[in-house]
């Protein structure tokens, strides 16, 4: 039995926004009978160019099923720039993390909102430039890649979590291997390790990242359950939040808002945040 | 919430009775059956019934009977026990539709290099036998295949097969773990030289099998240790668990009629109102020789572990061959070896009944099947295209 979060189930048993719209302005499908899973993902865009509509038809799991209709609110109400923006990680956070094993849900969504885009924009399906990896499920390199560097994969077995590449007759492994290293290798010459980044921050770069990571990965989440948060002041490493609205993050998840908005901010700013509610 | 058990494949309930005999040998009779002593001795006795019983229940004489401690463990056991005897053969047979039990031996047998014979089944789950026939050679050790299969319930005919295996002089087992207590069995009037049986199968406790072995069959041990079990399996006996399967196996040869009439009835009643009830369904593997308890169906363009967690939603707990539930990526290995479409492989439910299972049941998993799986077809993007295709979206 799989361990899911109340937030998946919730999902899964009751999916927001199901369907198709008609006149879309995008579409976007991903998947396949034969791979067992596959979304479909129509959107339509206001006179802001903000996404107005967005509905999805799913075939497959609890947590393909959930994925696809966190997405669908996730993304209502961005721009296409902002809804680009959305990575398969932001997915599984919204619904308090996935299986490893079934990561490839939330990818699947993030693959559709892509192609949904760039149906959007005239652009063709992106996947015939790349090189199919994985014959078994039809997944290119260029796949492969993204969800390595999105998500800091290291093993193969990972790797089919997150893409499903390699979970059939298994001749890809050397290859996806061979990607992994390559990947990885240009990975740490980009980046030096974020700790270092993280204990560089002058007292005003630190308030100001953390109200960037505030908006940028916590509000949004919280906005979705129909809540909000202000951020009153930051005190050394203490950060005084305020909640506002109908505010219930995760209230059966164990997963305490105080402990979400930490993780996240610890995650982001520095280890050694501590966040502190305050009434508003 | 009320439960409707419908994964009797997966495992049974154990029969109260059965709890009943079994509790006694957790306390006051806690003696070793090898011991001199009185105390050791009466619980020799007791062991010895149940070694009768179950016996009796396969057909076979006490001798005939070594306990172990799973399914898994007995096939392991004939398997290499059998190859460690005829070191000489490097080839061995058996099907690609095995349990695990026995698949994954042979894997490991395929790494050991040995030549693995893998036979092909029909869109039924059928066996070919002359594909058998041609399979046997000079070089061949053992043929390992199974009674029933756990998945689809088809019967293969295991007798015709032992006596294809038999002309060439072969050792023969036989997984019987899905047959046990659901069609008769009798070792007297049979081909095979090995079979294998697991007590969680039929109302005993998890972690109790058997391993019938043939007089005069050639076998080394697997687990290699004190004398027990006529020196065929070292290690003191379960003896709280043997005392459990010897019930067991009594009520179970008891209640073979009853499933082959109610419960063969009860599976024969869901099946045809599923059928009836929900388009594009199919059923998985060949309806004529099949378990009395067992429905494998298909539910084309919805994925199976969304089914099954919207029945455990209702209390209904059954299983499915999808890929996603096991956490693997491709459905079951059986329903790809029967050549089962893509479009119905992923959406597989089995139901696996007992004769604890009433008619109300049926109709409560009747009742809320059909709006299960049109909700998941509601969500499915393939139904709509599929209803268009057929002119009616
Ligand atoms: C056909 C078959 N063989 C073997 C086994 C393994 O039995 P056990 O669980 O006792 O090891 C099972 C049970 O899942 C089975 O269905």
């Amino acid at each position: 039995m799989w361990d899911y979060t109340e937030k998946v189930k919730d999902h899964f048993l009751n999916p927001r926004n199901v369907g198709e719209i008609e006149n879309p302005d995008g579409v976007g499908e991903v998947g396949s009978l034969a791979c067992g899973d596959a979304l479909r993902l129509t959107f339509k865009l206001d006179e802001n160019k903000r996404i107005k509509d967005v509905k999805f038809k799913t075939f497959g799991c609890a947590s393909a099923i959930a994925s696809s209709s966190a997405l669908t609110e996730i993304i209502k109400g961005m721009t296409l720039e902002e809804a680009e923006k959305v990575t398969n990680k932001d997915i599984a956070d919204y619904l308090g993390g996935l299986p490893e094993e079934k990561m490839h849900c939330s990818v699947m969504g993030r693959e559709a909102l892509e192609a949904a885009i760039a149906h959007y924009r005239g652009q063709k399906p992106v996947k015939e430039d790349f090189e199919i990896v994985c014959k078994c499920f039809g997944v290119t390199d260029r796949e492969i890649i993204k969800a390595v560097r999105e998500n800091d994969l290291k093993t193969v077995d990972q790797v089919t979590y997150y893409t499903k590449a390699g979970g059939g007759c298994g001749q890809c492994h050397p290859k996806i291997e061979a990607i992994i290293e390559k990947v990885r290798k240009e990975m740490e010459k980009e980046a030096p390790p974020r700790k270092l980044e993280k204990k560089r921050l002058t007292n005003l770069q630190r308030i100001k990242l953390i109200e960037e990571t505030l908006g940028r990965e916590i509000i949004p989440a919280l906005k979705a359950d129909g809540g909000d948060l202000d951020l009153i002041d930051v005190e050394g490493n203490k950060v005084l939040v305020a909640l506002r609205g109908k505010c219930s993050f995760c209230p059966s998840s164990g997963f305490t808002l105080k402990q979400y908005v930490e993780t996240k901010l610890r995650e982001f700013v520095s280890d050694d945040i501590e966040v502190e509610e305050v009434r508003p | 919430m009320k439960t409707v058990y419908v994964d009797n494949n997966a495992t049974t309930k154990v029969a109260p009775e059965v709890l009943e005999a079994m509790l006694p040998y957790f306390s006051e009779l806690y003696g070793n059956p090898s011991s001199m002593h009185f105390f050791g001795g009466q619980v020799q006795k007791k062991m010895d019934e149940a070694r009768a019983k179950v016996a009796d229940f396969l057909g076979a004489d006490p001798s005939e009977i070594v306990f172990t401690s799973c399914g898994t463990e007995s096939d392991n056991a004939a398997i290499l026990g059998t190859l460690d005897s005829y070191p000489e053969k490097r080839h061995f047979i058996t099907t690609r539709v095995e349990h695990p039990a026995v698949g994954n031996v042979c894997s490991y047998l395929g790494r050991k290099g040995y030549r693995v014979t893998e036979l092909s089944v029909d869109r039924e789950g059928r066996l070919d036998l002359d594909e058998l026939r041609e399979a046997i050679t000079e070089d061949t050790a053992l043929v390992s295949i199974m009674y029933a299969n756990n998945e689809t319930g088809v019967i293969f005919p295991i007798e015709e097969i032992g006596e294809i295996v038999k002309e060439k002089g072969i050792p023969f087992h036989t997984d019987a773990v899905q047959a046990a207590g659901k069609i008769p069995l009798n070792m007297k009037k049979s081909t095979v030289d090995m079979l294998s049986i697991s007590g969680h199968k039929l109302h005993a406790p998890k972690g109790i099998g058997v391993l019938y072995i043939r007089k005069g069959t050639r076998f080394s041990p697997f687990m290699i240790g004190g004398h027990q079990e006529r020196g065929r399996r070292g290690g003191t006996e379960n003896v709280p668990y043997i005392i459990g399967l010897g019930k067991a196996c009594e009520l179970a040869k008891m209640h073979l009629d009853e499933e082959n009439t109610r419960v063969k009835a009860l599976r024969d009643y869901l099946e045809e109102k599923i059928l009836e009830k929900i388009p594009n369904t199919l059923v998985n593997g060949d309806r004529v020789n099949r378990l009395p308890n067992t429905l494998s169906v298909s539910f084309e363009y919805v994925e199976g572990e969304s089914i099954l967690l919207l029945l455990s939603d209702l209390g209904i707990c059954a299983s499915s061959g999808s890929a996603c539930t096991s956490g693997s990526l491709e459905p079951s290995h059986v329903l790809r070896a029967m050549g089962v479409p893509f479009t119905a492989a992923h959406g597989s439910i089995r139901f696996s009944l007992s004769i604890y299972n009433t008619k109300e049941e049926m109709d409560y998993i009747i009742e809320h099947l059909p709006p299960i799986i049109q909700k998941l077809r509601d969500i499915s993007p393939f139904w709509k295209d599929y209803l268009r295709s057929q002119g009616r979206g």
